[in-house]
């Protein structure tokens, strides 16, 4: 029964009746596994598995496995951790705060945008774990833990310690505000299902759902509520993160600019991320009637605004290095964009400042393979922006004698590659086992387009 | 069957019924048991829960029992020796002597364990200081390479089948007059020296032949030809407003460092009362340490050396009356120099680094020509460092060669690997008869010899020496030997038949020669005092000597050999390595050399426009192997640019290529000393023709602790002046970052200390610093092993220092000027920034010794998760290894980078066996124990030496009274020879550091503040606002204008 409106593009082609959506998201979790879906998942478990030697090597050899030294006393660690913070972004914009903002295209990609934060977030947590030299005092030691040593506090004075919080006020709030957004969906699929297994394991998941009017209203209450508690938290998360360089005294951390900077790399990063998952899933899952190119373009518009917010961002430090007359902060720059890194410096602003502005033709940005391609070089370039902020500050700060190069190993890459092949063995199971798309809010718009009902 | 019914009583008690005992007489424990108390008061006692509980116990006992407790040698004294206190350290004087190196020392020992060596302030030749190879030699006392045992063939003997068959041997060769030999570097003992003569009586044909790996026969012979002295002279470089030196690195390397550093640092110190400090040229062809302590420094090839010499030499003569010679030429500064000596007559000093005789009489003819003897230049008390006759060494060689030689002792000398003709003399010993080595280990020497008696470290012997003449020291043992080894004088003894033990021979030999001392005591007070002081000075008898000099001889020689064609090689020792004979000692082998900061090599050092033009590049240590062609001999070496080196010559360090030094050293770098060459019948360390070095595609990085040469003009880290602008405003050279704030209208700019987020610290008691006189820092790297050897710091190896991780609490950075010319052509910022990267080709040097600034708004306190460093209530940094997680957050905050993060377990990892201080049993036995050793995954870094803090504090409280200076030094300061480090407490206004630095306590905008008065004094990157503890003071440079010396 498609209503079509004069005004508006419907935002769920492919005329689809309530019953089409269940179908066709259950589908994928209800058949066998594709063999699309095996060989990705093969592929994913390869690298967790490549990966996890590197992690081995990690905790039994010691930090040095790494190609840090005595100058460089971060690089790929907390360039990985600011990274995948920065992805965990995207899922929490578009499900809080265009909620908030009733945008409601964001239904049809919400759930795996969210997944997509929840494992990127978890990646993300890896990274201050493994960098300890001492992860199995350190894992508790970071925490306001009552105990007996005297009683010893953390040090709240410290930006890590306010990491501490921050991902995890935002981890906990993300991975409620998805399960409850999956209550639903797992009632639908329990309700479906045709084997005692099935039934019994997404009826626990599904918590009792009922489909009542009481379950729905309380189910719209809470889903405000953590929209709104999610919202601040959007800001919050990466402006903690910043500050780990903010408050320090390096040349090139020190910038009172990095807060929104690092927020508008965040969702940058992030938008860019759930591009790439989701032409992949939509292809895979031959779900193109529910992410459509008009999400793809209204994403591709968020990409063009943050990447140029970014771009500004880095000019502007520029300027105030400038500006400050500090000449610690001007060689600071200088050699980021002119020193033996810069290549880094020049992949950076290729990928994050120049690729998005591909993005004003309208061509590029409602072509798929346009798009993948472009979100990919996204995710490459802020990795780089990260890489060069940790990296060239710390190469060459203050006093020149102590100045050196970082070169990775093979552990630097092995534990990078670890955290991917985690995030992707997670979302390909949770893209195989729950619903991908929020089905009983995609219900919701098959027919609001634009005209009363 | 009759009962019988005897009954035994447990005591009188029982059978006289006494009521008290009646009373417990049916309980197992009678008498009270406090245990028991709770349960019989208690009606509800429980026996059940105390049965479980009793029963738990006896479970825990039982597992624990079965396992096997580690055993642990730590075993009590049964009768505490008197002196032994655990926990309180003991401190012996001794002496330190290797070879012709000497040095008072104070060694402190723990529970019986010498573990550290500090100078002796009494000695008036190395007054306190010392230097880093004898910071570093007690950890060679725990070598495991040493010999545990007498060899024969090999194989381990004892020592009286050893003594027998020497004896036996010695007395046949003996019997039939056979020509004994005893090679030994110069032994400045005088006992030592009478055990040779009495082994001499026994044997006859006896003849000593004493070497030097770093010869100064040329000196020698000189003064010899003179004044009829074969010594060194003593040189007072305090005493000396003008210093003039070719090639001689005395405050490196030659002769006597520490005493040539404290002298040169007096006469550098400057404040308020004294504006004027000596002037400095050097004229050499490496940058050395002293020619980077130059005020004026020309690069001269070998080969121009003594024509420079013959210029000077005319310079001079033609003022003060001489004849002038032919030869010379004409060098930068060269005639500028004259000019300042002949205005500085009698208080100025030449020397010369040459081992030729030639250039040694124009020197000492300079010198007299200048007024300088009696003045800065004494004979009287003359030294003793340098014994060496290379004429009779070769001799021997050639003897040896020749069959002539029946029978051979080295005394703890290793000539087949440290003196030029090794290769020969090593096969020549097959032809000996008799072959005996006194060494401590199978070095080169010893491993082709028939017997090794091997000698005990000098920190298990009995020694005294006179380092100079009529200045006496002596040496006492720390320890007793650690394995079977026996002092190489009590082995002459054994082979002379006198089975007095040296202990007894030394001292017999002192009541004999000296009696009472001049004191005129008891022998026993008298040998007791000076086993105390460690020194006695006899007086000397005055003589006056007069000097016979034929100049145009000297002109003649150097005229005839000084040619140089192509490439010229000039051979170096470097500071901490030396003649290689310390090579196993992983300390020193990590101690960056004080200008390449290169550790673990040694290479081939090239001009910057040689560089270019051979297409040598290197980046982070990073370039290729060259091929060294010396007398068609080609050797394939790493290579290291050098600032500085004269264009056309090329460096290369000896005492490297050990074989057989142990499992640290050999095989590191290259055995250069089958380089040395002969000149006038002396070692002569130059190659001046025949060289040539051609550029290879094998790429290597030699392990490099710093790679950025200049310091990028950044005024925040190094500031200096020229004299002339430090006397007329004392702030010369000096940036003080002002900060314009939002009052400026009325107050104008405020100095960057003055703003700040924090309320500071309040200091009631004490306040640590540390003072550093940039301009007295030479750069040696005493202060760097002392605290290596103070704080337990772990040798990471080559590989890990290519990597950038070493572990160093304290480094001494170097920075060159940079290239005046390439500033001069550039237009825009970035390219100035490039620019200022270039070190000029002759640069100017500034050492600044960098270690944890104790800042008291400390970057590193705020990062840190988990409050694991923090600061003391004494201003100090502290930090807490048990808390540490790890995060490195600390270093990266730590704008002076001198964090240090331990990557790898570093203690008891064969992968780091050559850390031999922490990876053997042996060499544990060096670790301080007040010190913890760091585990894997905690940051580290340096504590201002807080356990010597404590111990002064508890000292001075034991005498109840508040600490002075005399309580505590830090490792660094208490090992400078030059005293640029002052350590002290601020609060105290007697303190040296306070008087040093001018303190003024006022109140600030935070509690007391302190104010700093002396215009010198700056804190690096003081804009930053982390108000460090460690003060810098300006380095000045005695130089007309501020130029550049390219």
């Amino acid at each position: 029964m498609q209503v079509s409106s004069p005004i508006r593009e419907p935002l769920i082609h492919g005329g689809k009746t309530m019953h089409d959506v269940s179908e066709d998201i259950c589908r994928q979790v209800e058949a066998k596994p594709s063999k699309g879906w095996m060989a990705g998942f093969a592929v994913s478990l390869a690298i967790l598995g490549i990966g996890s030697i590197s992690v081995g090597a990690l905790l039994w050899d010691g930090i040095g496995v790494w190609g840090l030294n005595k100058t460089v006393g971060w690089a790929w660690d907390i360039t990985n951790f600011v990274w995948w913070v920065g992805i965990g972004h995207a899922g929490t914009l578009i499900s809080a705060v265009l909620l908030l903002f009733r945008q409601k295209w964001r239904m049809s990609i919400n759930r795996a945008a969210e997944a997509m934060t929840i494992f990127a977030v978890i990646c993300a947590l890896m990274f201050p774990g493994l960098h300890m030299g001492r992860l199995w005092l350190g894992f508790y030691w970071a925490l306001p833990l009552p105990n007996t040593f005297g009683s010893l506090w953390v040090n709240f004075n410290s930006p890590l310690l306010w990491d501490v919080f921050a991902i995890t006020t935002y981890f906990t709030v993300s991975l409620v505000f998805w399960y409850v957004g999956l209550i639903p969906d797992f009632a639908t699929i329990r309700d479906r299902a045709k084997s005692k297994v099935s039934r019994a394991i997404y009826g626990g998941l599904a918590m009792g759902w009922m489909g009542g009017a009481k379950d729905w209203s309380r189910y719209e209450s809470v889903s405000l509520i953590l929209a709104g508690l999610a919202t601040p938290l959007v800001l919050s998360v990466h402006t903690i993160v910043s500050m780990d360089f903010a408050t320090s005294v390096i040349p090139g951390w020190h910038t009172t600019i990095f807060p929104p900077y690092f927020v508008a790399g965040a969702i940058f990063s992030g938008f860019a991320m759930v591009l790439t998952l989701m032409i992949v899933t939509r292809k895979l899952f031959k779900l193109e009637d529910y992410i459509t190119i008009g999400h793809i373009e209204l994403m591709n518009i968020v990409i063009i605004v943050t990447g140029s917010i970014v771009g500004i961002a880095y000019i502007t430090e520029f300027f105030i290095a400038w500006y400050s007359g500090v000449p610690g902060e001007q060689y600071a720059f200088i050699n980021r964009a002119t020193g033996p890194y810069w290549w880094a410096y020049a992949c950076m602003m290729t990928a994050n400042v120049i690729s998005p502005q591909l993005f004003w033709i309208k061509k590029i940005r409602t072509s798929i393979v346009s798009t993948f391609v472009i979100s990919i070089i996204v995710n490459i370039g802020m990795w780089f922006e990260r890489f060069v902020i940790v990296v060239t500050s710390l190469h060459r700060d203050f006093l020149p004698s102590s100045w050196a190069m970082f070169y990775p190993t093979i552990h630097d890459v092995g534990v990078f590659l670890f955290s991917i092949g985690f995030f992707l063995t997670a979302y390909l199971l949770f893209s195989k086992y729950f619903p991908v798309i929020n089905m009983a809010e995609v219900k919701s718009i098959l027919k609001s387009d634009g005209e009363k009902e | 069957m009759e009962s019988t019914k005897k009954q035994y009583w447990k005591g009188l008690e029982e059978l006289g019924k006494d009521p008290e005992f009646v009373k417990y007489a049916d309980k197992e424990f009678p008498e009270y048991l406090p245990t028991n108390s709770e349960l019989e008061e208690t009606e509800e006692g429980s026996t059940r829960r105390d049965f479980l509980k009793l029963m738990g116990f006896g479970m825990a006992a039982v597992t624990l029992a079965s396992c096997e407790a580690p055993i642990r040698n730590a075993i009590p004294y049964v009768n505490k020796p008197v002196d032994v206190d655990p926990g309180v350290p003991n401190y012996y004087a001794s002496t330190y002597i290797q070879g012709g190196d000497y040095a008072s020392v104070v060694v402190k020992t723990r529970e019986g364990r010498p573990i550290k060596v500090e100078g002796n302030r009494l000695s008036k030749i190395s007054q306190g200081g010392t230097n880093a190879q004898i910071e570093a030699s007690v950890l060679s006392l725990y070598d495991k390479e040493r010999l545990t045992a007498p060899q024969k063939g090999g194989s381990e003997t004892d020592w009286a089948t050893l003594d027998t068959e020497v004896g036996e041997k010695l007395t046949a060769i003996a019997a039939k007059g056979g020509a004994i030999k005893l090679v030994a570097n110069t032994i400045m003992s005088p006992t030592a020296l009478k055990v040779i003569e009495e082994f001499k009586a026994k044997y006859g044909n006896v003849e000593l032949v004493q070497y030097d790996t770093q010869a100064a026969y040329g000196l020698t012979s000189a003064y010899n030809n003179i004044y009829g002295v074969a010594a060194v002279p003593s040189f007072h470089f305090d005493k000396a407003d003008v210093i003039v030196s070719f090639d001689a690195d005395f405050l490196g390397t030659w002769i006597s460092p520490i005493e040539y550093t404290k002298g040169y640092s007096k006469g550098r110190k400057i404040g308020p009362k004294k504006k004027t400090m000596s002037r400095h040229y050097q004229f050499e062809s490496n940058l050395s340490l002293t020619g980077a302590n130059a005020d004026y420094r020309t690069a001269i090839k070998p080969s121009e050396q003594g024509k420079a010499v013959i210029a000077l030499y005319n310079a001079v003569a033609a003022k003060t009356g001489g004849t002038s010679i032919s030869g010379g030429g004409d060098y930068k500064n060269l005639k500028k120099a004259a000019g300042d000596l002949l205005k500085a007559k009698g208080k100025s000093l030449v020397v010369s680094g040459s081992n030729d005789v030639a250039v040694q009489t124009l020197i000492a003819s300079i010198n007299n020509m200048l007024s300088n003897y009696g003045q800065t230049l004494t004979l009287n008390d003359y030294s003793n460092a340098r014994k060496g006759n290379d004429a009779q060494m070769s001799a021997f060689v050639a003897d040896a060669k020749a069959g002539k030689v029946d029978a051979v002792i080295f005394l703890s000398s290793n000539p087949v690997y440290n003196h030029s003709k090794g290769a020969e003399l090593a096969e020549a010993i097959k032809k000996i008869g008799l072959t005996v080595s006194t060494s401590d280990r199978k070095d080169e020497t010893a491993g082709l010899v028939s017997y090794i008696a091997p000698n005990n470290h000098f920190l298990e012997s009995w020694a005294d020496a006179e380092p100079k003449n009529g200045t006496f020291s002596l040496g006492q043992p720390t320890i007793s030997p650690i394995f079977k080894t026996r002092q190489e004088q009590e082995s002459l003894l054994a082979w002379s038949g006198n089975s007095t033990s040296y202990f007894d021979y030394l001292k017999n030999n002192w009541k004999e020669r000296f009696g009472g001392g001049k004191e005129g005591l008891s022998f026993q007070a008298f040998w007791d005092k000076i086993l105390q002081d460690g020194v006695y000075e006899a007086p000397v008898e005055a003589v006056e000597y007069t000097a016979s000099i034929n100049a145009s001889a000297a002109a003649s020689s150097i005229a005839k050999n000084y040619k140089g064609d192509g490439f010229e090689l000039a051979l170096y020792q470097k500071i901490a390595i030396g003649d290689g004979t310390q090579a196993n000692n992983p300390w020193l082998q990590e101690t960056p050399d004080p200008i390449t900061k290169t550790t673990w090599d040694n290479y081939v050092t090239v001009s910057l426009s040689d560089a270019k033009t051979l297409g040598i590049t290197e980046y982070e240590g990073k370039s290729i192997k060259v091929d060294l062609t010396v007398n068609g001999a080609t050797h394939r070496l790493p290579v290291v640019i050098q600032p500085g080196q004269a264009k056309g010559t090329l460096g290369l360090a000896l005492g490297y290529g050990r074989k057989s030094a142990g499992k640290v050293a050999n095989g590191l770098g290259f055995d250069a000393n089958g380089l040395v060459g002969t000149l006038n019948g002396a070692a002569y360390y130059n190659v001046t023709t025949g060289v040539n070095l051609a550029a290879t595609d094998e790429e290597y990085q030699v392990a490099r602790t710093q790679t950025h040469q200049t310091y990028m003009d950044r005024g925040n880290v190094i500031q200096e002046a020229t004299l002339a602008e430090y006397q007329k405003d004392p702030m010369a050279g000096r940036e003080v970052p002002m900060i314009a704030t939002w009052q400026d209208q009325e107050h104008g700019k405020v100095k960057s200390t003055s703003l700040s987020l924090w309320k500071g610290h309040e200091y009631p008691d004490h306040h640590w610093g540390l003072a550093i006189d940039m301009n007295s820092c030479t750069g040696c790297s005493a202060c760097h092993v002392a605290c290596v050897a103070e704080n337990n710091i772990p040798v990471v190896g080559r590989k890990e220092v290519i990597n950038r991780r070493d572990m160093h609490w304290m480094r001494i950075d170097r920075y060159y000027s940079s290239n005046e010319e390439e500033l001069a052509k550039t237009t825009g910022l970035i390219d100035r920034l490039s620019a200022l990267d270039i070190a000029s080709e002759n640069p100017e040097v500034t050492f600044q010794p960098m270690m944890c600034q104790h800042c008291n708004n400390a970057g590193c306190e705020t990062v840190c998760p988990v409050a694991a460093t923090t600061h003391s209530t004494e201003g100090l940094n502290q930090m807490v290894y048990n808390r540490c997680i790890g995060t490195r957050y600390c270093a990266n905050n730590c704008a002076y980078k001198v964090r240090r993060f331990n990557w790898f377990k570093y203690h008891d990892n064969s992968q780091f066996d050559m850390n031999s201080s922490m990876n053997n049993d042996l060499g544990k036995m060096v670790l301080n124990p007040d010190v913890t050793v760091r585990s894997r995954g905690v940051m580290e870094k340096c504590s201002m030496c807080v356990q010597r803090i404590q111990l002064g504090k508890l000292e001075a409280k034991k005498e109840s009274r508040r600490p002075n200076d005399d309580d505590f030094s830090t490792a660094c300061a208490s090992a400078c020879p030059s005293d640029a480090i002052v350590f002290g407490d601020m609060n105290d206004d007697k303190s040296m550091i306070s008087q040093l630095l001018r303190i003024k306590l006022e109140e600030g905008d935070y509690g007391i503040d302190k104010q700093v008065n002396e215009e010198r004094a700056y804190t690096v990157l003081e804009e930053v606002g982390q108000k460090p503890n460690v003060l810098y003071l300006t380095k000045i440079r005695n130089k007309d204008k501020n130029e550049s010396q390219a």
